[in-house]
């Protein structure tokens, strides 16, 4: 705001202390934090759930819940002392200088209110009124890229799609121009080629704005992308920070290593050996910690660490809280890479589809959710399905499982042998031989029964099993898992997000399946947990020889699982093949524009293809070609007049595309279309 | 897998408390549960225990001591055939704490019933069944509650009766939209995907996760009930003299009140605000803690 604040930092954490007060007693959740963020600058703060990521947050602007309190340390926002701001000084600071944009738009925006009087309400209550402040609304509209600004101010948020509400939301931040820009997880909920969108945005509004940016992500990727400096939180500690590509190149804390090894990188792939995983669990909140946080998890920890609280260490122009930070990159393996072979896949597919249709009725129109849907599953084979949300990928799964009844027509063979459209009528071989892990263990667990009841009835109704056999099957399941007999008596709710998946493995384990659709597993769990989620997956395969039908968000971790995709729009399969092909291309302009919107660790920023806007509505699909409407490589009218095939460009490799293969290979060894679509 | 493996399965569970252990520690540590709960307690032990203590027979009747006033003798006077109000109102919650109870149990397990079934069936046989529950609703309950006396004949169970399925469908109500939300969850489909059968799904796999609401209902209706047999009591169609009930006791004294004689009313009214009074701190604490 003023000029004479320049010199000051941006926002200067010092030895900051907070702690929530659960069942009587002061809990520490940041600890001693101290970090200062220059003007104009972007820091990205990183750690897995539980960190204390979001509490730095709702600290700067104090807003912590009832039961937080500050218990030490200072807070300066452009060199005022926050915490000795009066009431009213508070609220002047919070809606001048300094801004946020939560998760959730959905949630931070007024559900029953247009978003033109929620833009319009921040410029008045700035003094301006009337004409000037609609003005301005669209002006800010138009800034976070929104082409129709007049129509989606008469629009309530629910009529506005997951990415356009965040844009409002930032433009509501932005309103004020304000000095400090809070960004918690900005992303997190969106779909790639959005998150994609949303993360250029911000990009392109730092370079016209003069705000400071603090960026909270456990996406690695994003805020590598993102930001110029990275701090790494630890149970509330900060244990790591540096310039960003310095940090995530050059790791000098164990955690930032073990973080960064539990990524599937590189195109890495399940044949290629395990991922690394970070042992054990985050300390609570409160925990007594004395030493290092992180030595109990730590390989590399000694009796130092455990007893002395390492001091940050300088290490020229960046910092690490680690005694041993000279040698972090040692740190040994906690899981073996080394891998089990991988069953050649025998011939004869166990799962053909055919001609799979699914049609919902939807106000009088016909919704086609899944269209025309053929493949084969070999055994021991992992398909991955990927797509934007509404593509149709658990539809997919749904109508495979019979939960979902298909359209007439289609066939669903198991083995050779066809299975009858709805659950009920198939036989209990068929329901065992396929089988779910869902994305929410909380919605897949019945939170009423211990673990051993809930694998316990799977093993009893899946596999026929009770008595002795059924409690000697249960103990085995339970270990090849990696759970142990303490979780048996406990209820789901007594459990982590990871060791509830696991629960949930066993339990889609009980009857020997021949299929195991896993849907989104790992989107609700940190990257250490998904690792250890993704070797457990892998490793049961080889042992099993079991197919999966891989769901996810998620191209690295889809990648890594892999061996076949599929690749889903509107329902329809754009392209289908062997994973590396269908990675490393030629592919389909849907496949491509969808992995080039996926953030990278690896490489540097690279021209990106934009798709715009979202996918289109599924009741009335594009006619043509259903991907031309945003499609950066379309050739003509003949897209927009006549559906291409999926046709087989190799053996193997099916794209459903106008352009012929080798034309696509041409166009995609050399640079994308740029800006192809405004 | 490697040394780590043992700390990881070490460290997990105990932090976080079983659903019950926790849903009773919260309750105990609330005022307003524990005030609610002295009060109950309170009314129970007098229908249990009073007649031993109290310094009269309820039912004894003194007519040269008639209408006198709250003295050291009789510490809330006499009515008017001369008994002591005082020993009144004490065993005075016999029959209005069997009664209402009672009612309120059979209203939870006909509308429990009901609503399990509507809710995990849905479609027409949800309609059919809601519909004429919703009609039902749509009439005034103390004119279902007379007219059903009047033509049923007055008796304690007859009260239990009528009160009891009038309140059946509010709950129906409120247990068929937990139903519908939990049948929405994974884990029905996940038992679908075992052939469960009907009665499984409904009673192992989705009752055990509506029981909450099921309890907050109940609780409140606790309170409702107390208020509509005290009601019917006063008009006559509820609990039957000799019975030194609340009701029954303002109902045969309010006629004294304009001749100053507020003794022979106004400890019964108290006693019955008391006691509702004391059920609906009981429901809100136990709402307040189920639904964190």
């Amino acid at each position: 705001m003023t000029n004479s604040a320049k010199a000051e930092n941006a926002l200067e954490l010092t030895d900051l202390s907070v702690a929530y007060r659960v069942a009587g007693r002061n809990r520490a959740v940041l600890r001693n934090l101290s970090l200062t963020i220059g003007q104009g600058e972007a820091y990205g703060l990183v750690g897995e759930s539980g960190c204390g990521k979001s509490t730095v947050a709702l600290t700067v602007v104090r807003y912590l819940p009832r039961n937080g309190s500050i218990t030490g340390g200072a807070i300066s926002l452009d060199g005022q002392n926050v915490m000795k701001l009066d009431a009213e000084a508070l609220r002047r600071a919070r809606a001048e200088s300094v801004s946020m944009v939560y998760q959730d738009p959905g949630k931070a925006l007024n559900p029953s209110i247009r978003v033109g009087r929620q833009l319009t309400e921040i410029f008045e209550l700035g003094g301006v009124s009337g004409r000037a402040a609609t003005d301005r609304a669209i002006a800010m509209l138009n800034r976070v890229r929104i082409s129709d600004p007049v129509s989606v101010m008469q629009r309530y948020p629910h009529q506005l799609s997951g990415g356009m509400q965040q844009r409002v939301a930032i433009a509501m931040a932005l309103a004020n121009d304000p000095s400090m820009l809070i960004l918690d997880e900005p992303t997190t909920g969106l779909d790639a080629t959005v998150e994609a969108e949303v993360l250029d945005l911000i990009a392109q509004l730092r370079q016209e704005l003069s705000a400071s940016i603090l960026f909270i992500s456990h996406n690695l990727a994003v805020v590598s992308n993102m930001c110029d400096r990275v701090g790494v939180l630890y149970a509330g500690m900060l244990v790591e920070e540096g310039p960003t590509e310095v940090v995530f190149n050059d790791p000098r804390h164990p955690y930032t290593v073990a973080l960064l090894r539990c990524l599937p990188r590189g195109g890495q792939r399940k044949d290629q050996g395990r991922l690394d995983t970070i042992p054990g669990f985050l300390p609570g909140i409160g925990a007594d910690i004395k030493g290092c946080a992180f030595a109990d998890r730590c390989a590399l920890a000694d009796d130092r660490c455990r007893s002395e609280l390492p001091p940050l260490y300088d290490l020229g122009g960046r910092l690490s809280r680690c005694f041993h930070h000279d040698k972090a990159q040692a740190l040994p393996r906690a899981t073996p890479s080394d891998v089990a072979p991988v069953p050649k896949p025998a011939a004869a597919p166990v799962l053909r589809v055919a001609r799979l249709n699914k049609t919902y009725a939807s106000h009088g129109h016909a919704l086609r959710a899944v269209k025309d849907v053929s493949l084969d599953l070999l055994p021991g084979e992992t398909l991955g399905l990927v797509g934007e949300s509404g593509s149709g990928k658990t539809t997919f799964a749904r109508l495979l499982l019979g939960l979902v009844p298909p359209d007439d027509g289609g066939t669903i063979e198991l083995e050779g042998k066809a299975l009858a459209p709805r659950l009920e009528n198939r036989s209990d071989d068929q329901i065992k031989a396929m089988q779910i892990v869902f994305q929410n263990p909380d919605s897949a667990l019945n939170r009423s029964h211990s673990i051993r009841h809930l694998i316990g009835r799977a093993l009893k109704r899946l596999a026929g099993l009770s008595g002795k056999a059924l409690e000697s099957r249960l103990n085995d399941l339970v270990r090849s898992v990696r759970l142990t007999d303490r979780h048996l008596a406990v209820k789901p709710r007594q459990l982590s997000g990871g060791l509830k998946q696991r629960v949930a493995i066993a339990r889609a384990f009980a009857g020997d399946p021949r299929i195991v659709v896993c849907d989104e597993p790992t989107s609700a769990l940190d990257v250490s947990v998904q690792a250890a989620i993704l070797n457990l997956l892998a490793d049961l395969q080889s042992k099993e020889d079991v197919s999966y039908i891989f769901i996810s968000h998620d191209l690295a971790v889809v990648r890594y699982l892999s061996d076949k995709i599929a690749v889903l729009y509107l329902g329809r399969i754009m392209e289908l093949g062997p994973s590396e092909d269908v990675f490393s291309g030629p592919h389909h302009p849907y496949t491509e524009a969808l992995l080039s919107a996926v953030p990278k660790l690896d490489q540097t920023e690279t021209a990106r293809i934009r798709l715009d806007g979202e996918i289109p509505s599924a009741t009335n699909p594009p006619s043509g070609c259903v991907f031309h409407t945003r499609c950066p490589r379309k050739i003509g009218a003949i897209c927009e007049q006549q559906e291409p095939l999926l046709a087989e460009a190799r053996p193997g490799h099916a794209i459903r595309c106008h352009i012929p293969y080798a034309q696509l290979a041409k166009l995609q060894s050399s640079t994308p279309p740029l800006e192809a679509m405004g | 897998m490697s040394v780590f493996q043992t700390n990881f399965t070490m460290q997990t569970d105990t932090r976080r408390r079983g659903p019950v252990v926790e849903v009773l520690h919260q309750l105990l540590c609330s005022g307003t549960f524990l005030t609610g709960v002295v009060i109950v307690l309170f009314w129970v032990a007098c229908a249990l225990l009073g007649q031993h203590f109290v310094p009269y027979n309820a039912l004894t009747e003194d007519i040269i001591n008639a209408l006198a006033p709250p003295s050291s003798e009789h510490w809330f006077g006499t009515d008017q055939i001369g008994r002591d109000v005082f020993s009144r109102v004490i065993v005075g919650s016999r029959d209005i704490l069997t009664v209402a109870p009672l009612a309120t149990l059979l209203a939870t397990l006909t509308g429990t019933a009901l609503g399990l079934f509507t809710g995990y069936f849905r479609g027409l046989v949800d309609d059919v069944v809601s519909r004429i529950l919703e009609a039902f609703m749509a009439i005034p309950g103390p004119i279902v509650s007379l007219l059903a006396i009047v033509a049923l004949g007055t008796s304690r169970i007859m009260v239990i009766v009528v009160i009891g399925l009038s309140f059946a469908p509010v709950i129906a109500r409120t247990v068929r939209s937990a139903v519908l939300a939990e049948r929405e969850l994974d884990y029905v489909a996940a038992a679908q995907l075992r052939h469960e059968s009907t009665v499984h799904m409904m009673f192992v796999e989705i009752f055990p996760n509506v029981i909450p609401p099921i309890l907050v209902e109940s609780t409140v209706r606790l309170g409702y009930a107390i208020f509509a047999v005290a009601t019917l009591s006063f008009l006559g169609f509820g609990i039957q003299p000799p019975s030194p009930d609340w009701g029954l006791s303002i109902a045969s004294n309010y006629g004294m009140i304009s001749g100053g004689f507020w003794w022979t009313v106004l400890f019964d009214a108290l006693a019955i605000a008391s006691l509702v009074i004391g059920v609906n701190l009981v429901a809100d604490s136990v709402q307040a803690a189920l639904n964190d």
